[in-house]
C-alpha cells in the first residue's frame, strides 16, 4: 500500500508543477499568477476540490507523445466563494503556453456539464495561448465543444470570464458568450486576429496592447466589463461580485445582511439636480446614496460613460441598476449606450435581478455617425429588452425624459411596476425650444412670439404632472425619500410573477 | 431691543449672526442669491429676500436691494457680516437715511480706519506705536545713518521705485547702514532708473497679532484680549489663536489700551479690531483697524465666554455694555483652522463643485464648527472657497492642539479637494507645538510648497490594526451569505495580513464580546470601535487611546485617511498576500505634458498659441459638450509646445489637444 500511495503521491506533485520550475518562474516574472495560485485567492480556503489532474493528451504527431504533462494545460473543478459552489477551470500557461488540446476541452466541457446539471455558476480563468496546432482539427472541435456550452449555459447559470494572459483567434468567442468578462491590464489581450495577421492583410501597424489589451476593450470595443491592475486584484473583485449574482435561474439573488435603514433620507439628494437644465450632474452620487452602505459595482465603468449600469443592494438584496448619466454626452442614449444597458438588462432579467432605472434623457444622438451604425437595430436592443424583461422593475425620472427615449427608459408602458418621478422631471416630447420651433416653424422669425411659446410650453411641458395625471407616473416625491420609497417598492414586488408567451425565442434585433 | 434684523451677508457668518439673533428672539431675514436659493443661510432665516443673480456685484453688493429687502421685511437694523459691505461708509450712510440701525461702528470710525493713512495719521496722534521709518527721500550716507539711529536699528533701506525685494537691505549698525545705502542706491538705479530711497524700521521676526475692542454708544470701550495670526499663506489667514503664545500681561495691557485710545480717538461704538505687528522684541506697531467682526472672532468668544455678535446688537440698539475692564477674564486656549476648498498638493488651486459628502466634527464643550454649507451644497466660483471655521478650545494650548487634531480626522469631505491634510500638518510641526511663529512660517516651512512628504509621520500600526478588524466584520458577513452549501459553510480565518504597498503585517484577529484582540508580532492590541457597516468615520479605541479614521472602502481594498495621510490597505489571507509578491509595480503613462480632452465635443475655442507661457489656473481651452461649454485651464505653470488640433474640431475623449513644456524643463 505504501508504495502505491506514494506512487500516487509522485504524480500529484508532478501535476501540481504543471510546466516546471523553470516556466512557473518565467509567469511570475510577467507579474502573472500560475493556474493554480490564482485559485488560491479566488476560492474559499482548502475548498478547491480537483477533477481530472491525471488527463493527459492524446497527441502523437511531432514528439508530442514525449511531452505528457498531468492535467494537460488546464486545473479544473470546483470549491465556494464564501461557501457558494462554483464550477472552475483555470487555464495553465506553463503547459504548452496554456494551448487548448482536445484532452483540455473535455475537461473544460466536464466542469460546464456539471454545473449545469447542479445550477452553479462557471469561472473561467484565460491564459492560453490559442488552439494545440500540433492536433490540428481535434483542438477546434475542442473549442466548438465548449461554445456550445457556452451557448447552452447562457441563462442559465452565470458564466463569468477572467481574461489573465493571451486569448486569441476562435478562443475570444468562449468568453465573448459568457456573461461577464474581467481583463487584467497590461497582462491581457484579446483579438481574433494578431497584430501580425492585421500588418499582412491592412498593413496597420499596431501592438498587442493597442490592438486587444484590457484599456482598448473596456473604453473603445466594450468586450470588457471590467479592467483590473493585476491578478490578486482581479480574483478578490470577482469574489466580491459573485456575491450579488444568483447561483442559477431558478434561484433569488443571495442575501447579505444589511444595517443600513430602508427608511433612511438623503437631505443632499434635493439639490443633485442643477436648477438649470443644462447642467449636468453625476447620476453616481444618486445610485450611491439610494445604495445599501454607498456600494455600488459598476460594470463597464468606462465604456458608453453615457449610461451607467451595475449592481447595488437593497436591504441586502441584488438589485441591478441602469442609469442614464448627464455628464457625458448629456445622458443621450447612442449605439454603444443602448447595447451596453440592453445587454445588462437582459442579463438581470435572465437571473432574477430586479432593475432600478434612474432616467435623465434627452433623446438619441443625431447625426450620420449614429444612423449609418444602425441606431435604429441598436437602439431596439435597449427598448425590447425592457419591454421583454418580467422582473420587477421600478423606475425614478430624475429630469428630462424626452421622446422616444422616454418610452425606451423602463416607461409604465413597458410594463414597469412602480414609475417615480422627482419634481425637477420634465416629461415631454423633446425640449421646449425644439418643441416651438416646430409647432410654430412659419413664425419662426418672430423672436418675441418664440419666446413667449418657449415659455409657454416650458410651463406646460416641462414637468412631471401631465405624465402623472394620465398615470404614467404613479407618484412624484422629493429626492431624500428616494430610497425609502423604492425599498419598498422592491418589498412589495419581491413574489411578482409575469410571464411571457410560450415561444421558442423572440427575435431581439440583433 | 430690535424684533426683526436683517443679515447682509451669506454663509458662515450669516448662519452664525442667525444663531445669535435666534437665541435672543429677534427674528431673522436673509438675503440671497440665485446661486445661494437653497443655502443654508437661507432656510435657517425666518424669511428670505432674492436680492440677484450670482455675482456679488449684483447681489450682496447692492445696497439698492438691500434697502427694498429691508423695506419689505420691516428689519429694523442690518448685520453687515465681514467682507461685502461690513466696512462701507455709503451702506452706512444709506441705512442711517432710510433710519434703519447699521449693528456696526458709526459712519465717522468706518471713514477714519478704512483709509490707510488717515488711520496711520490718528493711530500716531492718539499715541499708538506706529512703525518708524523716514518717507521722505534719504540725501546721501550720513543722512542715512542719522535717520537709522532715530528709528533704531535694524532699519530696512527700500527703494521708492522698488518691489521684487531689488534695491532693499536690512542694516544693523552704522557702517552696514552707509555700505547698504550706497548698494540699494545703485541697485535702485540700475534696476529702475530711479534711485530714491527711504527708510522704515525692520520687523525682525513679525507677527501679526490684533486686539479685539467692544465699545458701546456711552464712551465705554473694553478690549477682550489678542488674537494671533501669524500662520497666513499670501495674506491669507489660516490658523488663528487666542491667547497669543508670545505676549505677556504686560505687552498685552499695552496693546490693549493703545487699542481702546484708538476706538475712543474716533467715537467707536461696536466690535472692532485693531492690528498691530509685533517684533521679536515684542516691540509692537499699529497696522490697521477693521471696523467690523473679525472672520476669527470665535477664539476670543472661546476664551472670554462672550458672544460679540450679542453684543454687537445690543450695543447698535443703544445698550450699555454690561462688563468693563475687570471683568474680562481669558480662560483656557482656542485654535481656529480655515478649511478651505482648495488643494494643497496643487499648489493651494480653488477647488469648486458639490459637497457630495459632508460631514463635520460633533460639536462639544471643546469642539465648535461654523459653516454655512451641508452635504449637497455646493462651492461656487462666486464667492469665498472657505467651506469652514473649526474652532478647538483646551485649558492649555497642547489640549487645544490635540482637540483639533482630533476634530480635523473626523472632518469628512469629498467632492472637493480640502485642506484638512495642510491643517493636520501645520499644528502637527515641531515649531507651532514651540510656538515659534512669524507671519513667514508658511512661506518659510513650505518654500516650494507642501507635498505629501510634508504631512507628518504617525505610528501606521494603529491604524492597520482597526483596518483589520473592519475587515474581519466584513469577511464574517460575507461569511453569512445565503446560498451556501453543505461541508463547505466558511470557517473564517483568524490570520490575515494587511498590505500597505509594500509593507505586509500578518496578524492574527479575535472578535471577542463587545471588540477584538490584533496581535501583531507578539503584542495584543486591544479594540473595541461603535463603528458599523457602511460608516466613513470610524471612531475606534486602541489600548484606550481613542482614535478617529475615515476609511472608504474600495472595491478590493481600503482608503484610510487619518492625520492628513491618505495611505490603500489590501487585507488578503497569508497565502494570497504572499502571492501578491509577483505582481508588478505599475509605472503609469506619463500624461502629464499633455492636456487632454475630458470629454468627447466640439473644441470651440484656443485660448493660448504655440510658445504661450500659461500660469497655473489660466484658460487653455473650451470644449463644448451637448451645448455646455467647459473650460479647461492649467494645473501647473507652463509652455505650450505644440497645438495638436485646431478649433473647430470634434474631440474624442481623452485625445491630446496642446503638449506642453514643464516649467524649468524648457530653460
Amino acid at each position: 500500500m505504501q508504495q502505491i500511495s506514494n506512487e500516487l503521491q509522485a504524480k500529484r506533485e508532478k501535476a501540481l508543477l504543471g510546466g516546471g520550475e523553470h516556466r512557473i518562474h518565467q509567469q511570475h516574472l510577467k507579474g502573472k499568477l500560475t493556474a493554480r495560485e490564482r485559485l488560491v485567492v479566488l476560492l474559499d480556503d482548502d475548498s478547491f476540490q480537483e477533477w481530472d489532474r491525471f488527463v493527459e493528451h492524446r497527441c502523437n504527431d511531432f514528439d508530442m507523445a514525449a511531452q505528457k504533462i498531468p492535467g494537460d494545460g488546464v486545473v479544473t473543478g470546483y470549491g465556494t466563494i464564501n461557501g457558494r459552489l462554483v464550477f472552475v477551470y483555470s487555464q495553465d500557461f506553463t503547459v504548452f503556453g496554456g494551448a487548448l488540446s482536445e484532452a483540455h476541452a473535455e475537461k473544460i466541457c466536464k466542469v460546464m456539464d456539471q454545473a449545469m446539471k447542479v445550477g452553479a455558476p462557471v469561472i473561467g480563468l484565460c491564459d492560453s495561448g490559442g488552439a494545440r496546432i500540433q492536433e490540428g482539427v481535434a483542438s477546434l472541435g475542442g473549442y466548438a465543444e465548449i461554445f456550445q456550452r457556452n451557448v447552452l449555459a447562457s441563462g442559465v447559470v452565470p458564466q463569468i470570464s477572467l481574461i489573465m494572459g493571451p486569448c486569441a483567434g476562435g478562443a475570444v468567442y468562449s468568453p465573448a458568450m459568457t456573461d461577464f468578462i474581467f481583463m487584467v491590464r497590461d497582462s491581457s489581450y484579446m483579438f481574433v486576429t494578431g497584430p501580425d495577421v492585421v500588418k499582412t492583410v491592412t498593413h496597420e501597424i499596431v501592438t498587442q496592447e493597442e490592438l486587444g489589451g484590457a484599456s482598448i476593450h473596456s473604453t473603445k470595443s466594450g468586450v470588457s466589463d471590467l479592467a483590473l491592475e493585476n491578478d490578486v486584484e482581479a480574483l478578490l473583485l470577482t469574489r466580491q461580485f459573485m456575491d450579488f449574482l444568483p447561483s442559477n435561474n431558478r434561484e433569488k439573488p443571495p442575501r447579505m445582511t444589511s444595517l443600513d435603514p430602508g427608511n433612511r433620507q438623503t437631505p443632499s439628494l434635493d439639490t443633485l439636480v442643477p436648477a438649470d437644465s443644462a447642467q449636468p450632474y453625476d447620476i453616481k452620487e444618486a445610485i450611491t446614496k439610494i445604495a445599501d452602505e454607498g456600494n455600488f459595482f459598476e460594470t463597464q465603468p468606462d465604456y458608453a460613460k453615457n449610461i451607467v449600469v451595475g449592481f447595488i443592494r437593497l436591504q441586502g438584496s441584488t438589485i441591478g441598476v441602469v442609469a442614464n448619466q448627464p455628464m457625458f454626452l448629456a445622458g443621450c442614449l447612442d449605439i454603444d449606450a443602448s447595447k451596453k444597458a440592453a445587454r445588462f438588462v437582459r442579463f438581470c432579467d435572465a437571473f432574477n435581478i430586479p432593475i432600478l432605472t434612474l432616467v435623465d434623457v434627452p433623446g438619441f444622438i443625431p447625426g450620420t455617425a449614429q444612423e449609418y451604425g444602425g441606431i435604429i437595430k441598436n437602439g431596439a436592443k435597449l427598448l425590447y429588452a425592457y419591454a421583454e424583461c418580467t422582473v420587477p422593475k421600478v423606475t425614478l425620472i430624475t429630469r428630462k425624459a424626452y421622446g422616444g427615449a422616454y418610452d425606451v427608459m423602463a416607461s409604465k408602458h413597458l410594463r414597469g411596476d412602480v414609475n417615480f418621478a422627482w419634481p425637477t422631471a420634465e416629461i415631454a416630447v423633446m425640449g421646449a425650444k425644439g418643441a416651438v420651433e416646430i409647432i410654430f416653424r412659419k413664425d419662426k422669425d418672430d423672436v418675441q412670439l418664440i419666446n413667449a411659446r418657449t415659455d409657454e410650453y416650458q410651463q406646460k411641458f416641462a414637468n412631471p404632472y401631465v405624465a402623472a395625471s394620465r398615470g404614467y407616473v404613479d407618484d412624484i416625491f422629493e429626492p431624500r425619500y428616494t430610497r425609502e420609497r423604492v425599498c419598498r417598492s422592491f418589498a412589495m414586488l419581491r413574489d411578482k410573477k409575469l410571464e411571457n408567451p410560450w415561444r421558442k425565442h423572440g427575435n431581439i434585433p440583433l | 431691543m430690535f424684533d426683526k434684523i436683517l443679515i447682509a451677508n451669506r454663509g458662515e457668518i450669516a448662519c452664525r449672526v442667525m444663531k445669535t439673533a435666534r437665541r435672543m428672539g429677534i427674528k431673522t431675514v436673509a438675503v440671497h442669491s440665485d446661486a445661494d436659493a437653497l443655502a443654508l443661510h437661507v432656510r435657517m432665516a425666518d424669511e428670505a429676500i432674492r436680492i440677484g443673480t450670482a455675482p456679488s456685484a449684483d447681489s450682496y453688493l447692492r445696497i439698492d436691494r438691500l434697502l427694498s429687502a429691508i423695506k419689505a421685511t420691516g428689519a429694523q437694523a442690518v448685520h453687515p457680516g465681514y467682507g461685502f459691505l461690513s466696512e462701507n461708509a455709503e451702506f452706512a450712510k444709506a441705512l442711517a437715511e432710510a433710519g434703519v440701525a447699521f449693528i456696526g461702528p458709526g459712519i465717522k470710525a468706518i471713514s477714519a480706519m478704512g483709509d490707510k493713512i488717515t488711520s496711520k495719521r490718528l493711530a500716531a496722534e492718539a499715541g499708538v506705536n506706529t512703525i518708524p521709518g523716514y518717507t521722505d527721500v534719504i540725501d546721501g550716507p550720513d543722512h542715512a545713518v542719522a535717520i537709522a539711529r532715530e528709528i533704531g536699528y535694524p532699519v530696512m533701506l527700500k527703494a521708492s521705485a522698488g518691489g521684487g525685494g531689488k534695491g532693499m537691505r536690512v542694516v544693523n549698525n552704522d557702517n552696514e547702514c552707509r555700505d547698504g545705502f550706497e548698494r540699494a542706491t545703485n541697485e535702485a538705479i540700475s534696476s529702475f532708473g530711479d534711485g530714491r530711497v527711504f527708510a522704515e524700521k525692520f520687523i525682525e521676526e513679525p507677527r501679526h497679532i490684533e486686539i479685539q475692542i467692544m465699545a458701546d454708544q456711552h464712551g465705554h470701550v473694553v478690549y477682550l484680549g489678542e488674537r494671533e495670526c501669524s500662520i497666513q499663506r499670501r495674506h491669507q489667514k489660516v490658523i488663528e489663536e487666542a491667547p497669543s503664545p508670545f505676549l505677556d500681561p504686560a505687552t498685552r495691557k499695552a496693546m490693549g489700551e493703545q487699542a481702546v485710545t484708538l476706538a475712543k480717538a474716533v467715537d467707536y461704538a461696536s466690535a472692532g479690531t485693531v492690528e498691530f505687528i509685533v517684533d521679536a522684541n515684542k516691540n509692537f506697531y499699529f497696522l490697521e483697524m477693521n471696523t467690523r467682526l473679525q472672520v476669527e472672532h470665535p477664539v476670543t468668544e472661546m476664551i472670554t465666554g462672550l458672544d460679540l455678535v450679542e453684543m454687537m446688537i445690543r450695543v447698535a440698539a443703544g445698550e450699555e455694555l454690561s462688563i468693563r475692564q475687570k471683568d474680562i477674564k481669558l480662560n483656557g486656549w482656542a485654535l481656529e483652522a480655515r478649511v478651505y476648498a482648495e488643494d494643497p498638493f496643487r499648489k493651494f488651486l480653488p477647488s469648486v463643485g458639490r459637497l457630495v459628502r459632508y460631514e463635520a466634527p460633533q460639536a462639544t464643550e471643546h469642539v465648535r464648527v461654523d459653516t454655512g454649507i451641508e452635504e449637497g451644497s455646493e462651492v461656487s466660483i462666486y464667492y469665498d472657497p472657505m467651506i469652514a471655521k473649526l474652532v478647538t478650545w483646551g485649558p492649555t494650548r497642547a489640549a487645544a492642539i490635540e482637540h483639533m487634531n482630533d476634530a480635523l480626522d473626523g472632518y469628512y469631505i469629498r467632492g472637493v479637494s480640502h485642506n484638512i491634510s495642510f491643517l493636520n500638518a501645520l499644528i502637527a510641526h515641531e515649531r507651532f507645538k514651540a510656538g515659534r511663529l512669524t507671519t513667514n512660517f508658511i512661506a518659510e516651512e513650505y518654500p516650494d510648497g507642501f507635498h505629501s512628504y510634508d504631512v507628518p509621520q504617525s505610528d501606521p500600526l494603529i491604524p492597520v490594526t482597526i483596518i483589520a478588524c473592519l475587515h474581519r466584520r466584513h469577511m464574517r458577513r460575507g461569511a453569512g451569505i445565503s446560498g451556501q452549501i453543505r461541508r463547505f459553510e466558511t470557517h473564517l480565518s483568524d490570520n490575515w495580513v494587511v498590505i500597505d504597498t509594500d509593507k505586509h503585517y500578518p496578524l492574527t484577529v479575535d472578535e471577542l464580546d463587545g471588540g477584538f484582540e490584533v496581535t501583531h508580532e507578539g503584542r495584543v492590541h486591544r479594540i473595541t470601535t461603535d463603528w458599523r457597516f457602511g460608516e466613513a468615520l470610524v471612531r475606534a479605541n486602541v489600548n484606550g487611546v481613542p482614535i478617529t479614521l475615515q476609511v472608504d472602502r474600495e472595491k478590493t481594498g481600503y482608503r484610510l485617511f487619518h492625520r492628513g495621510s491618505e495611505r490603500r490597505l489590501l487585507v488578503v489571507t497569508p497565502a494570497s498576500a504572499a502571492l501578491t509578491a509577483h505582481m508588478l509595480e505599475k509605472i503609469p503613462p506619463d500624461m502629464s505634458q499633455f492636456l487632454l480632452s475630458p470629454m468627447p465635443g466640439l473644441l470651440v475655442r484656443l485660448s493660448v498659441v504655440e510658445g504661450d507661457e500659461v500660469k497655473i489656473g489660466e484658460e487653455l481651452a473650451v470644449v463644448e459638450a451637448m451645448k455646455m461649454e467647459n473650460s479647461l485651464r492649467a494645473t501647473d505653470d507652463v509652455v505650450v509646445a505644440k497645438v495638436l488640433v485646431k478649433q473647430g474640431d470634434s474631440l474624442a475623449v481623452d485625445q491630446p489637444i496642446l503638449e506642453f513644456v514643464r516649467e524649468g524643463k524648457a530653460n
